[in-house]
């Protein structure tokens, strides 16, 4: 191999850091999405590569449905007071009790979509122009069709049939007042590179991804861990199972499974070895063949 | 492990989604919650086969037509080389689709029906690939079993395509005769054709040599953003930052900023890891120099020994991307690098027909779609290369002042 060569993971650095640097170039007020999740740790792990020795030039933004793991509200705050960037928390249950959200019922319910107005809003009192999110193209089809530079119209709305073309790196982040745009800088990225790159650069990340002991529920093939929001259905029963979570959201609707994997060695062993995606565990995604689509229309994640 | 981005384009019958799929099922990338959907929902539609397309064709118009109408990405790996493959749809409307992939490409893979030979759409795919720089083909004559794996049909198709290949200018083709139903030569070796000796596909993916893609003669690092912490202990730091994009640059080279043509040395090239002796492309880092000097986003630090050309009139070959025509007199935000001018199309040459690469002189207005060779006047000089000799500092778009869309790709000629 000759001398000048990249490693895949640095290539794919070396993209999301000049991704988030043209963000920051060509936007006044961006913002980086961050859920407390492996791959929005990632996204701020680059970030502060991209300006080091300077720290990050913009705020977090943690869309906050009320019903988190604690352990990844202790991991964000230890974050935000380490890198020194400023935190914005847009809270879903504050949009329910100003009566801008309505709970959903029934036996699906969960706070996922309501995300969508607290997200918007949260955009629109900022002022944010560009939202930095850990999206993957890999993860889920709809986002395969993803731009690194998504445009979102003054309602926060994808048009996903008329996208603007993205060529080469040169990002278009043009737009008009009021409209603002998504931006994914590891949209190249799969799950592996992102456990294989956590790996490398040793990157801190909360202690629900690796193998512990939980009550929790056997439930649509997974295991919804017991909490205060969860409502146990007929013939189901809470068990102590040694698991672990492939993907962190929403307490209520983030699924764990059933893993001895403590060290992040074994994390990647057993992910490379895996069968199943790891939105497989997520119930949101399950709704329909096009739900993610929908959502992301209105302005998810 | 390296990286290696291929494009690919083509029709439903052409057997693409079949070997995307192939590719991606051999090689452990497509996960059995995402078989199980796609089965059922083939299931669902009535269909006997598993329709692979479906892993990918994600949108909700795409699933009701049947049809990839934007790019999708898609991604596998082997123990060798991680892939990305830019999948675009292949008829003449969406060339703007195909361009769009083709444009990070390494590698493009070109599907040949062994039954039907080169077709208008093998020659289409070939010269856009041309067009945009990608430097290795693979030709794909796929369906070698409804040919009986025959060697001399084989040879046919190589020759009709060797044949058109003295127009385009790409120096690494390569054929490889497969079966994407069967399998043969895709991931393993076919028994069915003994006569071939060449590798499969796979492994020609995972082996091609593409460390000598990049340029690392000429250097240039157009500067992105200026990093300059509020902090005590880096009072003084002024970090030039962005990605390398060709040549080599190392502490202590003579260098010039330009349009404005200051001079001066490289001090140290940072990253968060450490400084590092030597950055080539595509690395992104920061640079500080010796001296203090004015530079901005949109200049580019360079060094002596290769310049590049600074010019406001700029002969493009243009691909245009938007529904309306250029409006007569139009003036456009042009983005180059991390450049952005104000530019005008002053002449139209002439029109390329993308099906046999002829020259339309008098061909009327630009439309959505079609290619045209222009001259562009920009309102502040440009500093770039041809974009043979560098695809980053080579390509430019052109985004409409009033709705801000992407109206068209450029890559620039001399």
């Amino acid at each position: 191999m000759h001398k000048y060569y990249l490693t895949h993971l640095q290539e794919l650095e070396s993209e999301a850091i000049y991704v988030i640097r043209e963000v920051v170039a060509q936007f006044d007020r961006p913002a980086i999405l961050f859920s407390g999740g492996k791959d929005s740790i990632v996204v701020t792990h680059l970030a502060q590569k991209a300006f080091w020795p300077a720290k990050i030039p913009m705020p977090l933004i943690h869309i906050d449905t009320g019903h988190n793991f604690p352990e990844t509200m202790e991991f964000r705050d230890k974050l935000v007071d380490r890198l020194g960037v400023q935190l914005i928390v847009g809270s879903v249950q504050e949009a329910i009790d100003k009566g801008r959200a309505v709970e959903e019922s029934g036996i699906n319910a969960s706070r996922n979509e309501l995300q969508i107005v607290s997200l918007l809003d949260t955009i629109e009192h900022h002022k944010i122009d560009a939202a930095i999110g850990g999206a993957r193209r890999d993860e889920e089809k709809a986002r395969s069709k993803e731009r690194f530079f998504s445009h979102r119209d003054e309602f926060g709305q994808w048009d996903p049939k008329n996208q603007r073309p993205e060529l080469w790196n040169i990002f278009n982040g043009r737009k008009r007042m009021g409209e603002h745009f998504r931006v994914f800088p590891i949209s190249n990225w799969t799950e592996m590179d992102i456990w294989n790159y956590i790996l490398q650069e040793n990157i801190a990340i909360p202690s629900l991804y690796f193998a512990h002991n939980r009550e929790a529920v056997y439930r649509d093939g997974t295991w919804l861990p017991a909490s205060e929001f969860l409502v146990l259905r007929d013939g189901e029963k809470i068990e102590n199972k040694l698991m672990r979570f492939r993907t962190l959201g929403d307490i209520t609707i983030t699924g764990g499974i059933e893993s001895e994997a403590d060290t992040l060695e074994k994390i990647v062993e057993e992910v490379s070895a895996t069968r199943s995606t790891e939105r497989g565990n997520r119930s949101d995604d399950k709704r329909s063949d096009t739900s993610m689509e929908d959502r992301k229309k209105q302005g998810y994640f | 492990m390296e990286l290696l981005r291929f494009t690919t384009a083509g029709s439903v019958d052409d057997g693409k989604s079949t070997l995307i799929g192939r590719l991606l099922y051999d090689s452990k990338s497509i996960f059995e919650d995402q078989m199980a959907a796609v089965k059922q929902s083939s299931e669902r539609k009535g269909l006997q086969h598993i329709d692979l397309s479906l892993l990918t064709d994600g949108l909700r118009s795409e699933r009701e037509q049947g049809i990839t109408i934007d790019v999708a990405y898609r991604y596998f790996a082997t123990p060798k080389r991680k892939f990305i493959i830019a999948d675009t749809p292949g008829h003449i409307q969406y060339t703007r689709n195909m361009v769009t992939g083709a444009s990070t490409a390494n590698l493009a893979l070109v599907l040949v029906d062994a039954r039907k030979g080169v077709v208008e759409q093998t020659c289409r795919h070939s010269y856009i690939a041309s067009l945009l720089k990608i430097p290795h083909i693979i030709v794909c004559i796929n369906k070698m079993d409804l040919v009986d794996y025959s060697e001399e049909a084989f040879n046919k198709v190589v020759e009709q395509y060797n044949d058109f290949a003295g127009k385009i200018d790409v120096t690494d083709i390569r054929y490889i005769p497969i079966s994407a139903l069967e399998g043969d030569n895709v991931v393993n070796d076919s028994e069915n054709m003994p006569w071939y000796k060449g590798t499969s596909l796979l492994h020609t993916l995972e082996t091609i040599h593409i460390g000598s893609d990049e340029n690392h003669v000429d250097a240039r690092f157009p500067v992105q953003t200026v990093i300059r912490p509020h902090a005590a202990e880096y009072h003084d730091y002024r970090g030039y930052a962005g990605r390398i994009a060709g040549g080599i640059f190392k502490p202590g080279d003579k260098i010039t900023v330009l349009p404005s043509g200051l001079t001066s040395a490289i001090k140290s090239i940072n990253t968060f890891s450490g400084p590092v002796e030597e950055a080539f492309a595509p690395m992104s880092v920061s640079i500080t120099l010796e001296d203090d000097i004015d530079i901005s986003r949109g200049d580019m630090i360079i060094k002596d020994d290769s310049e590049p050309l600074v010019s406001q009139d700029i002969d493009v070959m243009l691909c245009w991307m938007a529904s309306k025509g250029p409006r007569p007199g139009a003036k456009y935000h042009l983005k180059n690098t991390t450049r952005e001018v104000m530019a005008i199309i002053k002449e139209v040459y002439y029109k390329l027909d993308i099906n046999t690469l002829e020259k339309l002189e008098d061909a009327g207005d630009i439309k959505m779609n079609e290619m045209a060779r222009v001259r562009l006047r920009t309102t502040q000089p440009l500093v770039f290369d041809e974009y043979r000799k560098n695809r980053i500092t080579g390509s430019l778009i052109l985004v409409d002042e009033s709705t801000n869309e992407t109206v068209a790709a450029g890559t620039i000629l001399l």
